[in-house]
């Protein structure tokens, strides 16, 4: 293992922020994974941790290919996830947003510059990510639709699901999205938690990546390939959103299998107690995402479904 | 008549409403008014909107009369960020000027700026007012996407501004308020100036008289207004960027909107733990600073000025 700083930022009031990546092998560069990009994703330097220690014992035992590597950076923005905040430091600027990054440009966007370069000779990329509004996930593969994704590639992975979605103007200056312009193959990987540490939700991450690694030959490792992955569309799915505002009383769970017409959340009168609202579900199928705030808006998103037939 | 766009039930015990104040002429209405939109507060932090809102209105009540069209104000798009000194939308860490034409299925950030944008659509004009943010200082100027250039300048001319901004197409700001009116031809103009949570009454003066040629232009206006004064117009090529090399606190040795010559001191980078001085900023080229760094503390890349050359 090779520890490299792949950028370093001077600061006058703090320590410099470094930018590392874990190197392992050697050769063609053929797997880079990148972890955090906001300072909340504590769980994907979680997951990143735990696949850096399983490649260096990998690595030792001689169980790396000849001429492959792979490259792990746990975090891109050490300097947010120490002081509590989602976004840049100083300027909240998101730098999941500022690819495929500017040399000369603002602070961010230099972060990204020097992030981008280390990684866009990569062959495959993949992205521990978050979603912007708070929730769970049933795992899965995550790509827009660039015309240079492979689903059938993704399918490696073993997760569950694999779910693609068109991409909106404001997607095209995320990491994923450029590596596939760059001829990365890039793919993002969901998981249950974000904010805080979820073992074994991050074991299943870890598990997707290491057969993932085995099925390319990259790496030798004996695992549980997962799943067969089921591909669906962004546009497939059922959203249910509330017309209340109030306590979020969640009756459904990721992964849960109702029929149309089951209940999946009451909202309910902060103050009197009362249930106001009543969330059905619309179609028979399964809960894929589900908002977990204890307090919502109207006008929340609170259930993305999976429609399945019904058979009883 | 203030009147309510969206309405966004909050869980405890409070609603959220995105309002708008339409004045029209005394008059009955014959239907076929013009309508001029001003619109601000979609970043939070920015409120160099605020006074124009109020100082248009206070010179239409004055002149009532000379009212022929309709003019619906808009102070506050992002009512919770104003509010909260918060930039983005609060609660969800979201660039409101990222999420237009919005979808009505959406979350509530998509939900609200769908409403905003069919309640706009159809306005003569759009005037989306913006303040930098807190750490640059902007002259008065507009920006315009220069896809809609052919439509926009002439509109521009009239706002009374300093400068005209024509900058290139970047897809990313394809969910901007101002692409999604502008794509369906509802004619949106974006001013930039003066700096986050300030109100620099000066350039507030000078975008209301340019308002009131503008809407005097499109017949929204009768009474007298002032000449807008010729405002430099210029593309990307013309702009130059000066950002920091290293971290530290700037002071600048210029004032904003003057000439520079190439080699003038623009201002140092200095270190307050040592004494030192981390960079001295020098001009590269000869222009006007129409961008000045407004807040001190700079980090490397952090943008110090921008120069029209
Ligand atoms: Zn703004």
């Amino acid at each position: 293992m090779e520890e490299k700083i792949l950028f370093e930022l001077d600061s006058l009031y703090r320590d410099n922020m470094r930018i590392k990546g874990y190197c392992f092998g050697g050769g063609e560069h053929s797997v880079c994974v990148v972890g955090a990009a906001r300072g909340n994703e504590v769980q994907q330097v979680y997951i990143c941790s735990k696949l850096i220690s399983i490649l260096e014992q990998l690595e030792s035992q001689g169980k790396i290919k000849n001429g492959k590597s792979v490259m792990i950076i746990p975090s891109i923005n050490p300097y947010s996830m120490n002081i509590g905040k989602r976004f840049w430091s100083t300027d909240n600027t998101d730098i999941n947003r500022m690819f495929p990054g500017y040399d000369l440009g603002e602070t961010t966007q230099r972060i990204a510059g020097g992030v981008f370069r280390n990684v866009s000779d990569f062959k495959i990329g993949i992205q521990f990510a978050s979603f912007y509004m708070q929730g769970s996930f049933i795992p899965h593969v995550r790509m827009m639709k660039t015309n240079f994704e492979d689903i059938e590639l993704a399918k490696d992975f073993g997760l569950p699901y694999i779910f693609r979605r068109e991409a909106r103007p404001y997607d095209t200056t995320t990491l994923n999205y450029n590596w596939q312009i760059w001829e990365t193959k890039a793919f993002s990987i969901y998981t249950n938690a974000t904010d805080c540490i979820d073992s074994e939700s991050a074991s299943e991450a870890v598990n997707a990546v290491l057969s993932f690694l085995n099925k390319q030959d990259i790496i030798e490792y004996n695992c549980h390939e997962g799943y067969i992955s089921k591909f669906i569309e962004g546009q497939e799915l059922v959203n249910v959103k509330t017309s209340t505002a109030g306590f979020f009383i969640r009756r459904a769970s990721v992964n849960a299998k109702v029929r149309q017409g089951d209940l999946l959340a009451e909202i309910v009168d902060p103050y009197s107690g009362k249930v106001i609202d009543s969330i059905c579900s619309p179609v028979n199928g399964i809960v894929f995402f589900h908002a977990d705030q204890p307090v919502i808006y109207s006008h929340t998103p609170l259930y993305r479904m999976i429609p399945t037939d019904d058979l009883g | 008549m203030v009147q309510t766009i969206a309405s966004i039930g909050l869980p405890i015990d409070e609603t959220l409403k995105i309002q708008k104040n339409r004045l029209v002429p005394h008059n009955q209405l014959k239907g076929n008014e013009k309508r001029i939109s001003i619109v601000t507060g979609t970043h939070g932090d920015e409120l160099e909107g605020q006074y124009v809102c109020y100082e248009l209105q206070r010179r239409i009540r004055e002149n009532y009369d000379f009212l022929t069209g309709i003019v619906d104000i808009y102070p506050a798009l992002n009512p919770l960020g104003i509010d909260s000194i918060t930039r983005g939308i609060p609660g969800f860490d979201l660039d409101m000027n990222r999420l237009f034409p919005g979808s009505e299925n959406g979350s509530m950030p998509e939900y609200i700026a769908s409403r905003i944008t069919e309640d706009l659509s159809g306005s003569a004009a759009v005037i989306d007012i913006h303040a930098s943010n807190i750490f640059l200082q902007e002259i008065p100027q507009v920006r315009i996407n220069e896809f809609s250039k052919e439509t926009l300048v002439p509109l521009a001319k009239k706002l009374n501004v300093d400068y005209i901004w024509i900058h290139s197409a970047a897809t990313v700001l394809e969910s901007t308020l101002a692409y999604s009116l502008n794509i369906i031809g509802t004619p949106t103009l974006v001013v930039e100036m003066g700096v986050g949570m300030r109100i620099t009454k000066k350039y507030g003066d000078q975008l209301v008289d340019g308002i009131f040629a503008l809407m005097k232009e499109l017949g929204i206006w009768s009474g007298e207004v002032s000449e807008p004064k010729e405002p430099i117009i210029s593309e990307d090529g013309e702009v130059s960027f000066i950002n920091a090399g290293s971290s530290g606190v700037f002071v600048p040795s210029i004032q904003h909107w003057k000439n520079v010559r190439k080699g003038d001191h623009i201002g140092d980078i200095l270190n307050p733990l040592t004494g030192g001085i981390s960079e001295t900023i020098n001009a590269e080229t000869d222009g006007i600073v129409f961008t000045l760094r407004e807040y001190p503390i700079v980090s490397e890349g952090s943008l110090i000025a921008r120069i029209l050359s």
